[in-house]
């Protein structure tokens, strides 16, 4: 075992190279909907086993059941209003399950990124083979539902191996969730081809939010707000990312909607937003920044060196 | 290290859910449903009537509510007996001053132990829903089918006898089931039951004896999800509440009745300090027009008749 990820040298939030966005904007908003399937009995992964109850767990999976029943609907209907488009972290075997909510996405021209092919299928202990295995029924699956070619990747449930992110870089995967090490995008160190960490959120997660700090609807909303105006304000000198992943079974109840529309109507009031998805952001960074950072990064190395 | 070689091998991956006890089907392009008087809303207050027994095992898991100290633990048991009690009796007092009748979840040993809070119940007219035989006694994945009929067959037969309902309904304690729980509820003339939580209507289940229905026994709009589990206020408990009532009253106007359910526990919300707060909810939901006061059954008929 390494001591540390070695993916990214430490790149304080000090006179780092200025970020701009399209239109002059100061954040990149996004909003990454995990659209995810629980299996009711999924094999056991000898790594880890998440606590619930003997097989089957009826509560745990119903639960999740009604995000693709109910909840994806109604906050579908509050990002349209909104108008904001989704970047789904997709389980992929819901485009086999349940094809009718994939064709609402991309009928929307939402972006669908790969978030494994079940939440019940950890990577933890997958073989080299097992996970190209893997990686390449991702990027088949999304591509014979969907059309879209794969540019982002968030290992299902949060799980991965030491190879995960070299073997993503070398499929041609632009922009990884996983890393929770900063707010703006970053070069991450890969053997082959690029790939950068995108900001996600664990912080304005709604999962995290609602089950593990255990918020109400309107406090969600209350901290949305003010990671918003934070960026927004840092956002004047150097472009920062927003990112809100939700999970429709948990934002999609009939208490907690409401609360979230508003903060979200809030933030796309906004003038200098930036209103996107994942995949638009890489390819802006790639386009108009990557190589500047990457610059930065190696004087940064030498000089620290 | 290598994962054996079927845990990339999907035998469920396919158009539908992974199981067959019910369909996929998406809320909102559904038949409307319509609830008599042309009620937005129905209103199901379901306050569950239980009993943790003082040698509870907490086998194979501990259900919500579970005692959680070594024998003999008074501290948990009386602490939840006070809903049975006190507790009961404050909410009955705020149900009946807003003409709100309710359907209580009750354990068949509640029904044994405590016959004047039975009678309290039916009188008012209120439904009784099988909620099994006690919180110790509970249903899950590995459990022999056999214990588990026998278990099924005493809580409905003693409910059915003490309360003279035909007892329809049934809550698993802890919503928890095993693979068979199903089939066995729908032999035994279950027509309902309240342990999927994963729509916010009724919707058919598939057993191997004929019809039974999912309803939508609120987990999410529940005073000791809310108050103890996330440790909210009182304040938010009520407002989480109307919130829920507003977005389903409003999504009536285009998708047709919806359900709105409120689970209780007298031991939670029956406590002297939480009582108003339930009581300024309910009266907020009240003070609308086209809400439908009702119980299990007369819900599931209304919808059943306007499919």
């Amino acid at each position: 075992m390494k001591n540390d990820p070695g993916l990214y040298d430490y790149w304080p939030y000090v006179d780092r190279p200025k970020i701009t966005w399209p239109n002059g904007a100061r954040v990149a908003f996004w909003v990454a909907p995990n659209i995810e399937f629980y299996e009711l009995a999924p094999p056991i992964n000898p790594t880890w086993t998440p606590p619930g109850r003997p097989v089957p767990d009826v509560m745990y999976y119903s639960q999740r059941d009604f995000g693709n029943r109910v909840g994806v609907w109604r906050m579908m209907e509050a990002m349209d209003r909104c108008g904001v488009r989704g970047s789904i972290s997709l389980n992929i075997a819901l485009c086999d399950h349940h094809p009718e909510i994939i064709e609402e996405c991309a009928k929307r021209d939402w972006e669908f990124f790969s978030h494994g092919i079940y939440n019940t299928r950890f990577t933890y202990g997958m073989s080299e083979a097992q996970e190209r295995e893997f990686i390449e029924d991702a990027f088949a699956s999304v591509e014979k539902y969907t059309g879209q070619r794969l540019a982002g990747w968030l290992s299902p449930a949060l799980t991965n191996t030491e190879r995960t992110l070299e073997l993503l870089a070398e499929y041609g995967i632009k922009y990884t969730c996983d890393l929770f090490q900063d707010d703006q995008p970053q070069p991450l160190k890969v053997n082959s081809g690029r790939l950068i960490s995108m900001p996600y959120s664990l912080e304005m997660n709604d999962i995290i939010v609602y089950n593990f700090d255990l918020s109400s609807p309107r406090h969600y909303a209350k901290v949305i707000r003010a990671q918003f105006e934070q960026l927004y304000e840092e956002g004047a000198e150097s472009g920062t990312v927003m990112c809100i992943p939700l999970h429709p079974f948990l934002v999609g109840q009939a208490h907690r909607i409401a609360a979230f529309e508003e903060a979200l109507a809030y933030i796309t009031g906004h003038e200098k937003v930036w209103v996107t998805t994942g995949r638009e952001i890489a390819d802006w960074y790639y386009e108009h920044h990557y190589d500047t950072v990457l610059d930065a990064l190696k004087s940064t190395r030498q000089s620290q060196g | 290290m290598t994962l054996p070689e079927d845990y990339l091998r999907y035998p469920n991956r396919r158009h539908g859910m992974d199981h067959d006890r019910y369909e996929w089907s998406n809320l909102f392009r559904r038949n409307p449903v319509s609830w008599p008087g042309g009620a937005k809303v129905a209103l199901w207050v379901c306050p569950a009537l239980e009993w943790f027994p003082l040698d509870m095992q907490n086998k194979p898991f501990r259900p919500p509510g579970g005692l959680e100290r070594p024998y003999p633990d008074y501290r948990y048991y009386t602490h939840r007996d006070y809903g049975n009690r006190v507790g009961i009796f404050r909410i009955m007092k705020v149900l009946d001053k807003l003409g709100i009748k309710a359907s209580a979840t009750v354990n068949s040993a509640v029904a044994e132990r405590y016959p004047f809070l039975l009678r309290e119940v039916t009188r008012r007219g209120w439904e009784v829903i099988a909620h099994g035989v006690d919180m110790a006694h509970l249903h899950y994945g590995g459990m022999p089918e056999a214990e588990e009929a026998a278990q099924i067959a005493q809580a409905v037969t003693t409910l059915r006898e003490l309360s003279g309902q035909p007892v329809t309904g049934w809550l698993s304690p802890g919503k928890s089931e095993s693979h068979a729980t199903l089939d066995l509820l729908a032999a035994e003339g279950i027509e309902y039951v309240c342990d999927w939580i994963n729509d916010d209507m009724p919707y058919p289940l598939k057993t191997g004896q004929g019809s039974l229905y999912s309803m939508p026994h609120s987990h999410e709009i529940d005073d000791r999800l809310i108050l103890l589990q996330y440790h909210h206020s009182e304040r938010d408990f009520t407002e989480q509440v109307k919130d829920q009532f507003d977005t389903l009253y409003k999504e009536a106007d285009k998708y047709g009745g919806r359900i709105l359910s409120i689970t209780l526990h007298p031991w939670v919300i029956g406590q002297p300090y939480r009582i108003k707060p339930l009581e300024e909810a309910l009266s907020y939901i009240m003070g609308h027009k086209d809400v439908w006061c009702a119980t299990g059954s007369e819900i599931l008929a209304a919808f059943k008749a306007s499919q």
